[in-house]
């Protein structure tokens, strides 16, 4: 194996793969400065994630998912390296914000829908600029009472 | 041109091929990723302690900030261009670093990661006629899958990708790939530009080679290398070869071995007491000892030093360092933080009225050795049997719960070191850290 393996970093015994990557990126040319800086990272399971480099995680804030089954402050998996297609769950850049929205195709035109029936759906055109961060794969809530992230 | 050209193109065409890429202004494209408000705005990020602008975007370049600009003399510029400035988020670039490399190593096996944001690929491998789709796949790949912009040079040798590279970041109409291996490329582009853009070309050879009438790139490819030794050393020597396609440094996919290790860091303010400078110096060393813990590595020494900063001109002056012999080799953190307590203590000067006022600080070892391979000491030895265990205890549980968990109490708990370095506009760390990941919203959600 590559000294520079870090993609798949194998934790222990564990079947889990680190997102972010976190490895010992030694550089030839220069000491990165980033080496003091490394810390513990978040861990899934291989066959969640796989693709790593391009995988990311967010937290949600607001409720007009709901008809995808996301609600205010759930976490999703983000993989830049999936394309959109008609009905995918997407990160989009609108209006310099990062937002969760349904991704529709009809015909030739794209939309950025709310999934939540109480709330309107827009054409992307409608949008001042819009562009697709990355397609979630899925999303993580937690079901305790108490328990809740942050 | 001395030596037969034909010869040259073989070299330039037929051989080897390098890539050289790296990111775009990587550590602002980092911050550009996660906030996508800093698209077309200028953005900087400053070293450590705030100090100097190290990563300019674009838009802050056209402003006419220059690398390693001071902060304090572009504070105000900056407020009223309305430019977004960031401490330095190493966690996020380390990490951001990393991924980018897990995509160069899907279309290269063979990478050497040079520094954070540039790593050589080998593309000897691709058919010449693929080099140049392959080149702007990867760019599209690691835009796609990391949001991070790249430009790629291609060239026979290290020099030559690292010149290639140069050009593709320079002549946007290229589409961020320039392919010296292309000879009609070659002989283009190492007449057009200057010759002080050549990797390893510093400001005392430049001059030297203006008063041999030398300016453009190929004007020192053709000097004739032996008289060159004498004048710009075998380093000079080498250049020439490398630009004349002959590969002199090679890919080093295996670094080499950690020859000395330092820790050195600048206080947050200028340190006057006994007890700050041992807790920073302990500190260091418990840095020290991790560090060489991760390589295997041990020292039989810790050289100390600290010293007041250059900038206070009007106040006393000091400059400190000494060297604390250890028995034996040691990696652990206690042995060397008592080592780097006693270089304090040797060295301490109580001071009188006008105080000095330390700026800096640091641990430093040479001769490092893998400690299995090291001789025992006969008299004196370490407990190696006992601060093994608790060393690797200790950096599990800081791997497991975040640099800092467990600390050896003389070098302070880190949220109360009130002297290590300032990063006070640093963005989250929105990679590493649950409760700092960016958000996402859905509806009328506003941050």
């Amino acid at each position: 194996m590559s000294p520079y393996a870090v993609d798949e970093l194998i934790l222990g015994s564990t079947d889990a793969v680190r997102v972010p990557l976190i490895g010992q990126a030694l550089c030839a040319g220069f000491p990165s400065p980033a080496d003091d800086f490394l810390e513990g990272a978040l861990e899934l399971p291989r066959w969640l994630v796989p693709n790593p480099p391009a995988t990311f995680l967010m937290q949600i804030r607001g409720e007009s998912m709901r008809g995808a089954g996301i609600y205010d402050r759930d976490l999703v998996c983000i993989d830049r390296s999936l394309l959109a297609e008609d009905g995918s769950v997407v990160v989009a850049v609108v209006d310099g914000q990062l937002s969760c929205k349904r991704y529709r195709v009809v015909g030739n035109r794209a939309r950025l829908d709310f999934d939540n029936p109480e709330m309107p759906t827009f054409a992307v055109d409608e949008y001042g600029e819009v562009e697709i961060w990355g397609v979630l794969r899925f999303s993580i809530r937690w079901h305790l009472a108490r328990a809740r992230l942050s | 041109m001395s030596g037969p050209a034909p010869r040259l193109r073989d070299r330039i065409g037929g051989g080897r091929a390098i890539a050289l890429i790296d990111g775009n202004s990587f550590y602002c494209s980092c911050e550009r990723v996660f906030d996508p408000k800093l698209a077309s705005v200028p953005v900087i990020v400053l070293s450590n302690n705030d100090g100097n602008a190290i990563a300019r975007t674009a838009e802050a370049k056209a402003l006419g900030i220059r690398m390693g600009e001071p902060y304090f003399k572009i504070r105000d510029m900056c407020r009223a261009q309305g430019v977004r400035v960031f401490s330095s988020n190493y966690t996020l670039y380390g990490d951001m670093s990393a991924r980018t490399n897990a995509v160069y190593r899907t279309f290269a096996p063979d990478v050497e990661i040079y520094s954070i944001d540039e790593s050589f690929l080998d593309l000897s491998d691709v058919r010449e006629r693929d080099r140049m789709a392959l080149a702007l796949d990867l760019r599209a790949t690691v835009r796609a899958w990391t949001g991070i912009p790249t430009c790629v040079g291609i060239g026979p040798t290290k020099t030559l990708a690292k010149l290639a590279n140069h050009v593709a970041k320079t002549i946007p109409e290229l589409g961020g790939v320039c392919d010296l291996t292309d000879p009609v490329a070659y002989d283009h582009w190492l007449c057009h530009v200057h010759v002080g853009e050549v990797w390893g070309i510093g400001r005392a050879s430049l001059a030297k080679l203006e008063a041999m009438g030398v300016d453009s790139v190929a004007d020192l490819r053709d000097l004739d290398p032996r008289p060159v030794r004498k004048s710009l050393s075998v380093v000079g020597e080498r250049i020439i070869h490398e630009l004349r396609g002959l590969s002199c440094l090679p890919l080093e996919l295996v670094p080499a071995r950690r020859k000395g290790c330092a820790v050195t860091r600048s206080f947050a303010s200028r340190v006057e007491d006994r007890a700050t400078l041992e807790q920073s110096v302990a500190a260091h060393a418990t840095r020290l000892g991790e560090k060489l813990r991760r390589d295997g590595l041990g020292t039989d020494h810790v050289t100390v030093f600290y010293h007041t900063s250059e900038y206070d001109r009007d106040r006393p002056q000091r400059s400190v360092s000494t060297t604390v012999r250890l028995p034996e080799h040691t990696n652990d953190s206690l042995t060397l933080i008592k080592a780097a307590r006693l270089g304090v203590t040797k060295t301490w000067r109580e001071p009188g009225s006008h105080p000095w006022r330390y700026n800096k600080a640091g641990v430093v070892t040479v001769d490092l050795v893998p400690l299995e391979m090291s001789p025992r000491a006969l008299i004196g030895q370490l407990d190696r049997e006992r601060s093994g265990p608790l060393m690797a205890a200790i950096d599990v549980c800081n791997a497991r719960w975040g640099r800092g968990a467990v600390v050896p109490a003389r070098a302070g708990l880190v949220e109360r070191r009130a002297w290590s370095t300032k990063f006070e506009m640093r963005s989250p760390r929105y990679t590493t850290q649950v409760t700092e990941l960016p958000v996402a919203c859905a509806g009328k959600w506003r941050p």
